[in-house]
């Protein structure tokens, strides 16, 4: 029921209306929930509305924390170097 | 998809869940609630389960808008489009939820009623404009999330001065729930919470430190990709194991501590706290739920069609009650896979792709058949 996605505004239309991208797909949206968005921004779509905007560095940065995560090699070296 | 796959990635998953197992300690247990349907859906749809140590266990929250309406509410919609010739609009999950004498909204439409799916409350809205000798009515359901839309399209109703249209309101509210599952005594025993995702983006991180400072249950915010609850099930662990309780957010990329602000004051405007509200599986909870507020009473439907709530028991046989709790699995629930399936559901679990039954018939079920050698 919460299902929402993230989305790339196309195009900004009059009444607060917005289309967007859902990986190729274009669809109308309404953006009276959110404010300060402009076209090729990343919002969250929820039931025809955006909810809220992506914040990519943000996004970029939780990328970032898995790349550094520690891999199974090496976790098992180091389990084995504790026990 | 751009910003949805790059935390699917299979690899990534899998160093997530080796630093799972590695700062999981031994001999100790960690239970923990995802309250969201979304995530129990992401965890059966991606086999999350599977990655993590026998330790770590996931118990399904009530967190499925679906899943936690009662029959009585379900009756109210069902009873409206049947005997007051209204045009009665919903989202499509709603439409097969079990209610009363065997029907759901979908059989009430087979029975001539006028029951139709929308997408969204602009189309519902769309509808009253177009058809003004019909009384439009929406049958609002859904959390934090699902609500604003909701107020949007009351609020533009009243601008319009479209007097055909009205809403039932189910909005219900997740810290409410959250507190109900922790003052249970005797239910399900956790060390933390997976904490909502889109609903969060919404309220912020902030309603939930009261789980952290006054229960001592660590909360972290997570995505709906498989990625994000990998990770907010690794920072669960380490704070289990650091004894400490707090709030963290794994999906920093949508929610921050405020949320938004422009959407909860819409909400504001339009609606105010109910008094109580039945759940299914919690019973009635004081303060849980939403209704329309004095400027927008007249857009209640449940005032307008002078709709009486009435409380309906589930099917005997049917475990939704204690799953929605945490106490039982699918898999404890006799008429899991045999009477009750996504295409004939007894209970309300099995109807939404969010709900613990349904995930568990679409991803897990054939886990507990003993594989026959031959």
């Amino acid at each position: 029921m919460c299902l929402a996605i993230p989305a790339r505004i196309e195009d900004l239309r009059a009444g607060d209306i917005a289309v967007v991208s859902l990986g190729g797909v274009r669809k109308e949206i309404s953006l009276a929930l959110v404010e300060d968005v402009a076209a090729g921004d990343y919002v969250i779509v929820h039931v025809g509305y955006a909810l809220k905007k992506l914040d990519l560095r943000e996004a970029e940065r939780t990328l970032a924390l898995f790349a550094e995560m520690g891999k199974p090699d090496e976790l098992r070296g180091k389990l084995q170097a504790t026990s | 998809m751009k910003y949805v796959d790059e935390f699917r990635d299979g690899k990534l998953a899998k160093y997530i869940a080796a630093n799972i197992a590695a700062e999981a300690a031994p001999g100790r247990t960690y239970n923990l609630m995802e309250f969201c349907g979304g995530h129990t859906h992401a965890i059966s749809r991606y086999g999350l389960g599977d990655l993590l140590p026998a330790s770590v266990r996931m118990i399904h929250g009530p967190g499925c808008p679906i899943c936690v309406l009662p029959i009585g509410r379900v009756d109210h919609a069902i009873r409206l489009a049947l005997e007051n010739d209204v045009t009665l609009c919903t989202y499509g999950d709603c439409l097969r939820v079990p209610a009363s004498d065997g029907l759901s909204l979908l059989k009430a439409r087979a029975r001539g009623a006028d029951v139709r799916m929308v997408y969204s409350t602009m189309d519902a809205l769309k509808l009253a404009q177009a058809r003004p000798d019909k009384q439009i009515v929406f049958f609002a359901i859904g959390f934090e999330t699902t609500t604003p839309p909701t107020a949007v399209a009351i609020k533009q109703a009243r601008a319009l001065g479209l007097e055909n249209f009205s809403v039932i309101c189910n909005h219900v509210l997740t810290p409410a729930a959250m507190h109900a599952i922790l003052a249970n005594e005797g239910g399900a025993a956790l060390h933390g919470f997976v904490g909502p995702g889109h609903v969060s983006t919404v309220i912020g991180s902030q309603p939930y430190e009261p789980f952290a400072d006054d229960y001592g249950k660590p909360v972290v915010i997570a995505g709906f990709e498989p990625l994000d609850v990998m990770q907010a099930i690794l920072m669960l662990v380490r704070q289990v194991n650091d004894g400490r309780a707090e709030v963290e957010n794994e999906f920093t990329r949508a929610v921050t501590r405020k949320g938004n602000r422009k959407a909860q004051a819409l909400v504001e405007e339009v609606f105010e706290l109910r008094e109580d509200f039945e759940w299914r599986g919690l019973g009635t909870i004081t303060h849980s739920a939403l209704q329309l507020g004095p400027i927008y009473a007249g857009f209640d439907a449940e005032q307008r069609f002078g709709l009486e709530y009435r409380s309906v028991p589930d099917n005997k046989a049917c475990e939704c009650g204690a799953i929605l709790r945490g106490e039982k699995q699918p898999r404890d629930c006799k008429i899991f896979g045999t009477v009750c399936s996504p295409d004939n559901p007894i209970g309300s679990c099995m109807v939404s792709s969010e709900g613990a039954c349904a995930a568990h018939y679409a991803y897990g079920r054939f886990k507990d058949v003993a594989v026959a050698a031959t």
